[in-house]
Protein backbone atom coordinates (compact mmCIF):
# COMPACT_ATOMS: atom_id res chain seq x y z
CA UNK A 1 0.00 0.00 0.00
CA UNK A 2 1.29 3.62 -0.85
CA UNK A 3 1.45 5.69 1.58
CA UNK A 4 1.85 9.44 1.48
CA UNK A 5 4.57 10.35 4.16
CA UNK A 6 7.28 8.47 4.90
CA UNK A 7 7.05 8.21 8.83
CA UNK A 8 10.55 7.90 10.50
CA UNK A 9 11.44 6.06 13.78
CA UNK A 10 12.43 8.78 16.20
CA UNK A 11 16.12 9.44 16.62
CA UNK A 12 17.67 8.99 19.74
CA UNK A 13 19.43 12.24 21.39
CA UNK A 14 18.57 15.49 22.44
CA UNK A 15 15.81 17.41 20.36
CA UNK A 16 16.99 20.81 19.19
CA UNK A 17 13.79 21.53 16.73
CA UNK A 18 12.43 24.44 19.52
CA UNK A 19 15.58 26.11 20.02
CA UNK A 20 15.39 28.18 16.59
CA UNK A 21 11.71 29.09 17.54
CA UNK A 22 13.10 30.23 20.73
CA UNK A 23 15.38 32.19 19.39
CA UNK A 24 13.06 33.92 17.19
CA UNK A 25 10.44 33.97 19.96
CA UNK A 26 13.33 35.81 22.46
CA UNK A 27 14.76 38.20 19.77
CA UNK A 28 11.19 39.19 19.27
CA UNK A 29 9.60 39.66 22.69
CA UNK A 30 13.17 42.05 23.17
CA UNK A 31 12.20 43.97 20.39
CA UNK A 32 8.50 44.69 22.05
CA UNK A 33 10.40 45.48 25.41
CA UNK A 34 9.41 42.38 27.42
CA UNK A 35 11.52 39.35 28.50
CA UNK A 36 10.77 35.72 28.31
CA UNK A 37 9.84 34.19 31.35
CA UNK A 38 12.54 32.47 33.49
CA UNK A 39 12.64 29.15 34.36
CA UNK A 40 10.60 28.58 37.58
CA UNK A 41 13.15 26.58 39.85
CA UNK A 42 12.18 24.96 43.00
CA UNK A 43 15.36 26.54 45.24
CA UNK A 44 14.58 23.55 47.65
CA UNK A 45 16.18 21.63 50.72
CA UNK A 46 14.38 17.83 49.83
CA UNK A 47 15.68 14.95 51.87
CA UNK A 48 14.99 10.99 52.82
CA UNK A 49 16.31 8.98 55.03
CA UNK A 50 15.73 5.08 56.31
CA UNK A 51 14.24 4.22 59.46
CA UNK A 52 13.44 0.67 60.59
CA UNK A 53 10.23 -0.07 59.16
CA UNK A 54 10.64 1.91 55.34
CA UNK A 55 11.24 5.63 54.36
CA UNK A 56 10.97 8.90 55.78
CA UNK A 57 10.65 11.54 52.74
CA UNK A 58 10.77 15.22 53.37
CA UNK A 59 10.19 18.43 51.37
CA UNK A 60 9.65 22.30 51.98
CA UNK A 61 7.64 23.95 50.03
CA UNK A 62 8.82 27.21 48.26
CA UNK A 63 9.28 27.71 44.59
CA UNK A 64 10.89 30.72 43.29
CA UNK A 65 11.28 32.88 40.24
CA UNK A 66 14.56 34.82 40.37
CA UNK A 67 14.35 36.45 44.05
CA UNK A 68 10.22 36.71 44.27
CA UNK A 69 8.49 33.40 45.79
CA UNK A 70 5.73 32.08 42.91
CA UNK A 71 4.51 29.43 44.60
CA UNK A 72 4.15 29.58 48.87
CA UNK A 73 3.18 26.36 49.10
CA UNK A 74 4.09 23.61 46.37
CA UNK A 75 4.10 20.00 46.36
CA UNK A 76 7.84 18.52 45.17
CA UNK A 77 6.94 14.96 46.64
CA UNK A 78 5.50 13.40 43.69
CA UNK A 79 4.04 10.20 42.95
CA UNK A 80 6.28 7.39 41.21
CA UNK A 81 3.68 4.27 42.22
CA UNK A 82 1.74 3.40 44.94
CA UNK A 83 4.79 2.27 46.93
CA UNK A 84 7.31 4.79 45.41
CA UNK A 85 7.39 8.71 45.86
CA UNK A 86 9.80 11.38 45.12
CA UNK A 87 11.10 14.24 46.06
CA UNK A 88 12.69 16.81 43.17
CA UNK A 89 14.49 19.74 43.20
CA UNK A 90 15.88 22.27 40.27
CA UNK A 91 13.36 23.26 37.41
CA UNK A 92 9.95 22.31 38.79
CA UNK A 93 8.90 21.96 35.06
CA UNK A 94 11.63 18.99 34.66
CA UNK A 95 10.83 17.45 37.88
CA UNK A 96 7.28 17.61 37.79
CA UNK A 97 7.32 16.27 34.06
CA UNK A 98 9.96 13.53 34.51
CA UNK A 99 8.40 11.99 37.87
CA UNK A 100 5.44 12.07 35.99
CA UNK A 101 7.26 10.39 32.77
CA UNK A 102 8.51 7.44 34.67
CA UNK A 103 5.68 7.44 37.00
CA UNK A 104 2.94 6.31 33.64
CA UNK A 105 6.10 4.09 31.99
CA UNK A 106 6.12 1.89 35.59
CA UNK A 107 2.31 1.75 36.07
CA UNK A 108 2.54 0.13 32.55
CA UNK A 109 5.58 -1.87 33.40
CA UNK A 110 3.52 -2.84 36.45
CA UNK A 111 0.76 -4.12 34.82
CA UNK A 112 3.17 -6.35 32.01
CA UNK A 113 5.25 -7.65 34.86
CA UNK A 114 2.24 -8.27 36.99
CA UNK A 115 4.28 -6.97 40.58
CA UNK A 116 4.63 -4.02 42.27
CA UNK A 117 7.72 -1.99 40.82
CA UNK A 118 11.14 -2.06 42.83
CA UNK A 119 12.79 1.12 43.74
CA UNK A 120 15.69 -0.36 41.51
CA UNK A 121 13.79 0.31 38.35
CA UNK A 122 12.37 3.36 39.11
CA UNK A 123 16.10 4.48 39.68
CA UNK A 124 17.47 2.99 36.30
CA UNK A 125 14.62 4.65 34.32
CA UNK A 126 15.42 7.91 35.57
CA UNK A 127 18.76 7.67 35.40
CA UNK A 128 19.17 6.36 31.90
CA UNK A 129 16.19 9.41 30.75
CA UNK A 130 18.47 11.94 32.95
CA UNK A 131 21.82 10.85 30.98
CA UNK A 132 20.02 10.25 27.50
CA UNK A 133 19.40 14.30 28.17
CA UNK A 134 23.24 14.58 29.05
CA UNK A 135 22.42 16.86 31.96
CA UNK A 136 20.18 19.67 30.07
CA UNK A 137 16.98 18.65 32.34
CA UNK A 138 17.87 19.80 35.48
CA UNK A 139 16.50 18.03 37.83
CA UNK A 140 17.97 16.52 40.86
CA UNK A 141 15.76 13.52 42.54
CA UNK A 142 15.36 11.72 45.63
CA UNK A 143 13.98 8.53 45.17
CA UNK A 144 12.00 6.14 48.14
CA UNK A 145 10.47 3.64 48.48
CA UNK A 146 9.22 0.28 49.83
CA UNK A 147 9.17 -2.66 47.79
CA UNK A 148 9.95 -6.48 48.20
CA UNK A 149 13.24 -6.58 48.96
CA UNK A 150 12.84 -4.11 51.46
CA UNK A 151 13.66 -0.32 52.00
CA UNK A 152 15.82 2.02 49.14
CA UNK A 153 16.63 5.57 48.98
CA UNK A 154 18.65 6.55 46.07
CA UNK A 155 19.68 10.47 45.19
CA UNK A 156 19.87 11.15 41.16
CA UNK A 157 21.13 13.85 39.97
CA UNK A 158 20.84 15.65 36.73
CA UNK A 159 23.71 14.39 34.95
CA UNK A 160 22.43 10.75 35.21
CA UNK A 161 24.44 9.68 38.17
CA UNK A 162 23.29 8.46 41.24
CA UNK A 163 24.33 7.11 44.50
CA UNK A 164 22.12 4.35 46.80
CA UNK A 165 22.65 5.55 50.72
CA UNK A 166 21.14 5.57 54.11
CA UNK A 167 20.76 9.26 53.92
CA UNK A 168 20.32 11.76 51.27
CA UNK A 169 19.60 15.44 50.97
CA UNK A 170 19.38 17.48 47.81
CA UNK A 171 18.75 21.65 47.07
CA UNK A 172 19.91 24.74 47.51
CA UNK A 173 19.25 23.62 51.23
CA UNK A 174 21.09 20.66 51.03
CA UNK A 175 24.27 21.41 53.42
CA UNK A 176 22.09 22.74 56.10
CA UNK A 177 19.68 19.84 56.36
CA UNK A 178 23.19 17.40 55.53
CA UNK A 179 24.72 18.78 58.96
CA UNK A 180 22.01 17.72 60.84
CA UNK A 181 21.84 14.45 59.50
CA UNK A 182 25.34 14.03 59.82
CA UNK A 183 25.05 14.60 63.76
CA UNK A 184 22.02 12.86 64.66
CA UNK A 185 21.07 9.93 61.89
CA UNK A 186 21.47 6.43 63.12
CA UNK A 187 20.61 3.23 61.54
CA UNK A 188 17.00 1.22 62.66
CA UNK A 189 15.37 4.56 64.02
CA UNK A 190 11.89 4.63 65.35
CA UNK A 191 9.13 6.17 63.11
CA UNK A 192 8.57 9.52 65.42
CA UNK A 193 12.14 9.63 65.57
CA UNK A 194 12.86 9.32 61.97
CA UNK A 195 10.06 12.07 61.53
CA UNK A 196 11.60 14.29 63.94
CA UNK A 197 14.88 13.95 62.65
CA UNK A 198 13.62 14.80 58.85
CA UNK A 199 11.52 17.32 60.16
CA UNK A 200 14.36 19.11 61.69
CA UNK A 201 16.62 18.57 58.92
CA UNK A 202 14.52 20.10 56.46
CA UNK A 203 13.78 23.49 58.87
CA UNK A 204 17.85 23.56 58.88
CA UNK A 205 17.38 24.06 55.15
CA UNK A 206 14.53 26.43 55.58
CA UNK A 207 15.55 28.68 57.71
CA UNK A 208 19.38 28.94 56.45
CA UNK A 209 19.15 29.39 52.98
CA UNK A 210 16.85 31.75 51.21
CA UNK A 211 15.67 29.73 48.45
CA UNK A 212 13.93 27.52 50.50
CA UNK A 213 10.99 28.26 53.08
CA UNK A 214 7.23 27.81 53.94
CA UNK A 215 5.95 24.86 55.37
CA UNK A 216 7.42 21.15 55.54
CA UNK A 217 5.64 18.78 54.13
CA UNK A 218 6.43 14.56 55.23
CA UNK A 219 5.67 11.16 53.42
CA UNK A 220 6.10 8.19 55.40
CA UNK A 221 6.38 5.11 52.99
CA UNK A 222 6.00 1.59 54.79
CA UNK A 223 5.29 -1.71 53.97
CA UNK A 224 1.86 -1.91 52.44
CA UNK A 225 0.97 1.72 53.65
CA UNK A 226 2.28 5.16 52.63
CA UNK A 227 1.50 8.70 54.95
CA UNK A 228 1.56 11.74 52.53
CA UNK A 229 1.68 14.50 55.64
CA UNK A 230 0.86 17.79 53.81
CA UNK A 231 1.65 19.94 55.92
CA UNK A 232 3.44 18.01 58.65
CA UNK A 233 4.54 21.85 59.82
CA UNK A 234 3.68 25.35 59.19
CA UNK A 235 6.89 25.96 60.12
CA UNK A 236 6.12 29.87 58.68
CA UNK A 237 2.71 30.52 59.31
CA UNK A 238 1.28 33.65 58.43
CA UNK A 239 0.21 36.56 61.05
CA UNK A 240 -3.57 37.67 61.53
CA UNK A 241 -3.86 41.30 60.99
CA UNK A 242 -5.67 43.04 63.98
CA UNK A 243 -8.79 44.28 62.15
CA UNK A 244 -9.63 40.88 61.04
CA UNK A 245 -9.65 39.68 64.69
CA UNK A 246 -11.85 42.66 65.75
CA UNK A 247 -14.51 42.04 63.04
CA UNK A 248 -14.36 38.05 63.54
CA UNK A 249 -14.17 37.85 59.03
CA UNK A 250 -11.47 35.90 57.57
CA UNK A 251 -8.87 37.55 55.25
CA UNK A 252 -9.14 38.42 51.96
CA UNK A 253 -12.72 37.64 51.55
CA UNK A 254 -13.72 38.77 48.05
CA UNK A 255 -17.06 37.37 47.72
CA UNK A 256 -19.99 39.66 47.47
CA UNK A 257 -22.63 39.73 50.43
CA UNK A 258 -26.43 38.30 49.33
CA UNK A 259 -28.11 41.12 48.76
CA UNK A 260 -25.60 43.87 47.05
CA UNK A 261 -27.29 43.43 43.60
CA UNK A 262 -30.72 44.56 43.90
CA UNK A 263 -33.44 42.19 42.45
CA UNK A 264 -36.34 44.10 40.67
CA UNK A 265 -38.29 41.16 39.33
CA UNK A 266 -38.66 37.78 39.27
CA UNK A 267 -40.29 35.20 36.54
CA UNK A 268 -40.58 31.63 37.08
CA UNK A 269 -41.57 29.79 33.97
CA UNK A 270 -41.63 25.75 34.22
CA UNK A 271 -40.48 23.90 31.07
CA UNK A 272 -42.65 20.38 30.24
CA UNK A 273 -40.75 18.32 28.73
CA UNK A 274 -41.87 14.85 27.85
CA UNK A 275 -39.89 11.75 27.57
CA UNK A 276 -40.02 10.70 24.00
CA UNK A 277 -38.41 7.40 24.50
CA UNK A 278 -35.50 5.23 26.52
CA UNK A 279 -32.85 3.12 24.52
CA UNK A 280 -30.25 1.36 26.39
CA UNK A 281 -27.47 -0.07 24.39
CA UNK A 282 -25.46 -2.28 26.55
CA UNK A 283 -21.25 -2.68 25.41
CA UNK A 284 -20.17 -5.41 24.01
CA UNK A 285 -17.39 -6.43 26.49
CA UNK A 286 -16.64 -9.97 25.12
CA UNK B 1 24.86 37.07 48.80
CA UNK B 2 21.46 38.03 46.97
CA UNK B 3 21.41 35.93 44.48
CA UNK B 4 20.25 32.44 44.63
CA UNK B 5 22.52 30.41 42.90
CA UNK B 6 22.62 27.19 45.36
CA UNK B 7 25.27 24.89 46.31
CA UNK B 8 27.92 24.67 43.10
CA UNK B 9 26.82 20.86 42.31
CA UNK B 10 23.73 21.85 41.54
CA UNK B 11 24.97 23.21 38.16
CA UNK B 12 28.66 21.73 38.56
CA UNK B 13 28.79 18.03 36.84
CA UNK B 14 29.33 15.58 39.81
CA UNK B 15 32.95 14.00 39.12
CA UNK B 16 34.22 11.01 41.26
CA UNK B 17 37.70 13.05 41.12
CA UNK B 18 39.05 9.67 42.27
CA UNK B 19 42.20 7.50 43.20
CA UNK B 20 41.71 3.88 41.45
CA UNK B 21 44.46 1.28 41.59
CA UNK B 22 44.59 -2.20 39.64
CA UNK B 23 47.57 -4.51 40.85
CA UNK B 24 47.80 -8.19 39.21
CA UNK B 25 49.65 -11.09 41.66
CA UNK B 26 50.28 -14.23 41.16
CA UNK B 27 47.08 -15.95 40.63
CA UNK B 28 44.76 -12.84 40.93
CA UNK B 29 43.76 -9.50 41.11
CA UNK B 30 43.85 -6.63 43.47
CA UNK B 31 41.27 -3.78 43.22
CA UNK B 32 41.32 -0.93 45.38
CA UNK B 33 39.26 2.82 45.39
CA UNK B 34 38.58 5.55 47.42
CA UNK B 35 35.18 6.55 48.60
CA UNK B 36 34.88 10.48 47.86
CA UNK B 37 32.51 12.14 44.95
CA UNK B 38 32.28 15.93 44.63
CA UNK B 39 30.53 18.48 42.49
CA UNK B 40 32.62 21.46 42.56
CA UNK B 41 33.70 21.99 46.13
CA UNK B 42 31.19 19.64 47.82
CA UNK B 43 31.02 16.17 48.78
CA UNK B 44 28.18 14.74 48.01
CA UNK B 45 28.74 10.89 48.66
CA UNK B 46 31.27 9.79 51.04
CA UNK B 47 31.20 6.33 50.64
CA UNK B 48 30.65 5.32 47.30
CA UNK B 49 32.12 2.08 46.25
CA UNK B 50 34.07 2.70 43.05
CA UNK B 51 34.76 -1.02 42.04
CA UNK B 52 31.63 -2.04 40.21
CA UNK B 53 31.07 -5.40 38.91
CA UNK B 54 30.74 -6.36 35.81
CA UNK B 55 30.52 -9.83 36.04
CA UNK B 56 31.44 -12.85 38.73
CA UNK B 57 35.19 -12.33 38.52
CA UNK B 58 35.48 -9.04 36.85
CA UNK B 59 35.63 -6.20 37.84
CA UNK B 60 36.10 -2.36 37.08
CA UNK B 61 37.14 0.55 39.06
CA UNK B 62 35.84 4.15 37.74
CA UNK B 63 36.56 7.27 37.55
CA UNK B 64 35.48 10.79 36.07
CA UNK B 65 32.55 12.21 35.41
CA UNK B 66 30.16 9.82 37.79
CA UNK B 67 27.44 9.87 35.42
CA UNK B 68 29.41 8.67 32.38
CA UNK B 69 31.29 6.36 34.30
CA UNK B 70 28.12 4.41 36.24
CA UNK B 71 26.69 4.24 32.23
CA UNK B 72 29.40 2.49 30.98
CA UNK B 73 29.91 0.15 33.77
CA UNK B 74 26.29 -0.64 33.61
CA UNK B 75 26.20 -1.29 29.49
CA UNK B 76 29.31 -3.29 29.81
CA UNK B 77 27.88 -5.10 32.66
CA UNK B 78 24.30 -5.56 30.41
CA UNK B 79 26.69 -6.88 27.22
CA UNK B 80 28.92 -9.20 29.05
CA UNK B 81 25.61 -10.66 30.62
CA UNK B 82 24.06 -11.54 27.30
CA UNK B 83 27.60 -12.16 25.91
CA UNK B 84 28.60 -14.93 28.47
CA UNK B 85 25.45 -16.47 28.20
CA UNK B 86 25.64 -16.92 24.65
CA UNK B 87 28.55 -18.28 25.20
CA UNK B 88 27.99 -20.73 28.01
CA UNK B 89 30.60 -19.88 29.83
CA UNK B 90 32.31 -17.28 31.61
CA UNK B 91 33.80 -14.53 29.98
CA UNK B 92 37.43 -13.30 29.51
CA UNK B 93 38.53 -10.08 31.07
CA UNK B 94 40.19 -8.91 27.99
CA UNK B 95 36.56 -9.61 26.47
CA UNK B 96 35.40 -6.87 29.35
CA UNK B 97 37.70 -4.72 28.69
CA UNK B 98 37.55 -4.40 25.11
CA UNK B 99 34.20 -3.51 25.76
CA UNK B 100 34.71 -0.69 27.66
CA UNK B 101 37.36 -0.03 25.14
CA UNK B 102 34.95 0.30 22.49
CA UNK B 103 32.64 2.61 24.30
CA UNK B 104 34.75 4.75 25.56
CA UNK B 105 36.48 4.93 22.17
CA UNK B 106 33.48 5.72 19.87
CA UNK B 107 32.14 8.43 22.71
CA UNK B 108 35.71 9.68 23.18
CA UNK B 109 34.68 13.56 22.78
CA UNK B 110 31.01 13.39 24.40
CA UNK B 111 32.56 11.00 27.55
CA UNK B 112 34.75 12.03 30.34
CA UNK B 113 35.37 8.52 32.46
CA UNK B 114 38.38 6.44 32.75
CA UNK B 115 37.57 2.64 33.59
CA UNK B 116 40.27 -0.11 34.44
CA UNK B 117 38.87 -3.35 34.37
CA UNK B 118 40.54 -5.97 36.23
CA UNK B 119 39.76 -9.84 37.11
CA UNK B 120 40.65 -13.23 36.68
CA UNK B 121 39.58 -15.75 33.88
CA UNK B 122 40.78 -19.70 33.59
CA UNK B 123 42.63 -18.80 30.59
CA UNK B 124 44.34 -16.05 31.16
CA UNK B 125 44.81 -15.67 35.40
CA UNK B 126 44.49 -12.38 37.01
CA UNK B 127 44.59 -9.94 34.68
CA UNK B 128 44.53 -5.69 34.19
CA UNK B 129 43.74 -3.71 31.76
CA UNK B 130 43.56 0.35 30.98
CA UNK B 131 40.97 1.53 29.11
CA UNK B 132 42.21 5.34 29.09
CA UNK B 133 40.88 7.46 26.22
CA UNK B 134 40.05 4.33 24.61
CA UNK B 135 43.33 2.74 24.46
CA UNK B 136 43.17 -1.19 25.59
CA UNK B 137 46.49 -2.09 26.93
CA UNK B 138 47.56 -5.19 29.22
CA UNK B 139 49.53 -4.27 32.25
CA UNK B 140 51.04 -5.79 35.58
CA UNK B 141 49.41 -2.57 37.58
CA UNK B 142 47.36 0.71 36.56
CA UNK B 143 46.71 3.73 38.46
CA UNK B 144 43.96 6.09 37.44
CA UNK B 145 41.58 9.73 38.77
CA UNK B 146 43.14 12.42 40.08
CA UNK B 147 44.93 11.05 43.28
CA UNK B 148 47.01 8.65 40.63
CA UNK B 149 49.42 11.53 39.84
CA UNK B 150 51.18 11.20 43.62
CA UNK B 151 51.71 7.71 43.55
CA UNK B 152 53.05 6.80 40.66
CA UNK B 153 56.66 6.99 41.78
CA UNK B 154 55.81 4.88 44.64
CA UNK B 155 53.91 2.32 42.83
CA UNK B 156 57.07 1.80 40.25
CA UNK B 157 59.05 1.54 43.28
CA UNK B 158 57.32 -0.97 45.46
CA UNK B 159 55.89 -3.10 43.00
CA UNK B 160 57.42 -6.64 42.69
CA UNK B 161 56.83 -8.89 39.86
CA UNK B 162 55.08 -12.38 41.09
CA UNK B 163 54.44 -11.25 44.68
CA UNK B 164 51.45 -13.08 47.01
CA UNK B 165 47.99 -11.99 47.89
CA UNK B 166 48.46 -10.51 51.14
CA UNK B 167 51.60 -8.52 49.98
CA UNK B 168 49.71 -7.45 47.14
CA UNK B 169 46.83 -6.27 49.11
CA UNK B 170 48.92 -4.31 51.59
CA UNK B 171 50.69 -2.43 48.71
CA UNK B 172 47.01 -1.29 47.21
CA UNK B 173 45.97 0.05 50.63
CA UNK B 174 49.26 1.78 51.37
CA UNK B 175 49.38 3.58 48.11
CA UNK B 176 45.68 4.20 48.26
CA UNK B 177 46.31 5.82 51.95
CA UNK B 178 49.32 7.96 50.12
CA UNK B 179 47.45 9.07 47.52
CA UNK B 180 43.87 10.27 49.91
CA UNK B 181 46.49 12.08 51.78
CA UNK B 182 47.94 14.53 49.76
CA UNK B 183 44.40 14.73 46.71
CA UNK B 184 42.08 16.71 48.21
CA UNK B 185 39.34 15.17 45.68
CA UNK B 186 40.04 11.81 47.08
CA UNK B 187 39.50 10.87 50.45
CA UNK B 188 36.69 8.39 52.84
CA UNK B 189 36.63 5.02 52.99
CA UNK B 190 39.19 2.72 50.85
CA UNK B 191 37.73 -0.32 49.15
CA UNK B 192 39.64 -3.42 48.49
CA UNK B 193 38.73 -5.85 45.94
CA UNK B 194 40.79 -9.11 45.52
CA UNK B 195 40.05 -11.69 42.50
CA UNK B 196 41.21 -15.03 42.33
CA UNK B 197 40.20 -18.43 41.04
CA UNK B 198 38.23 -19.58 43.97
CA UNK B 199 35.97 -16.09 44.15
CA UNK B 200 35.65 -12.61 45.13
CA UNK B 201 36.82 -10.94 48.47
CA UNK B 202 35.64 -7.55 48.85
CA UNK B 203 37.22 -5.28 51.79
CA UNK B 204 36.65 -1.66 53.44
CA UNK B 205 39.35 -0.09 55.44
CA UNK B 206 37.64 2.68 57.52
CA UNK B 207 39.54 6.13 57.98
CA UNK B 208 41.56 4.90 61.53
CA UNK B 209 42.29 1.50 59.56
CA UNK B 210 44.17 2.97 56.84
CA UNK B 211 48.31 2.87 57.57
CA UNK B 212 49.67 6.16 58.49
CA UNK B 213 53.04 7.65 57.23
CA UNK B 214 55.16 10.21 58.42
CA UNK B 215 52.79 13.13 58.91
CA UNK B 216 50.10 10.86 61.07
Amino acid sequence: MATLSVSRAPLGGFSFENCKRNAVLEADSAKLGSSVPAARKTGTTICGIVFKDGIVLGADTRATEGMIVADKNCSKIHYISPNIYCCGAGTAADTEMTTQIISSNLELHGLSTGRLPRVATANRMLKQMLFRYQGYIGAALVLGGVDCMGPHLYSIYPHGSTDKLPYVTMGSGSLAAMAVFEDRYKPDMELEEAKRLVRDAIAGGIFNDLGSGSNIDLCVITKGNVDYIRPHDEANKKGVRVNELETLCQTGDYKYKKGTTGVLTKVITPLNLDTVGEHVQTMDTS
Amino acid sequence: MLEEQGPEWMSEEVKTGTTIIAVEFDGGVVLGSDSRVSAGASVVNRVMNKLSPLHDRIYCALSGSAADAQTIAETVNYQLDVHSMELGEDPLVCSAATLVKNISYQYKEELSAHLIVGGWDRRGGGQVYATLSGLLTRQPFALGGSGSSYVYGYLDAEYRAGAGRTDTQRLVVDTLSLAMSRDGSSGGVAYLVTIDGDGVEEKVFLGNELPTFYDQ
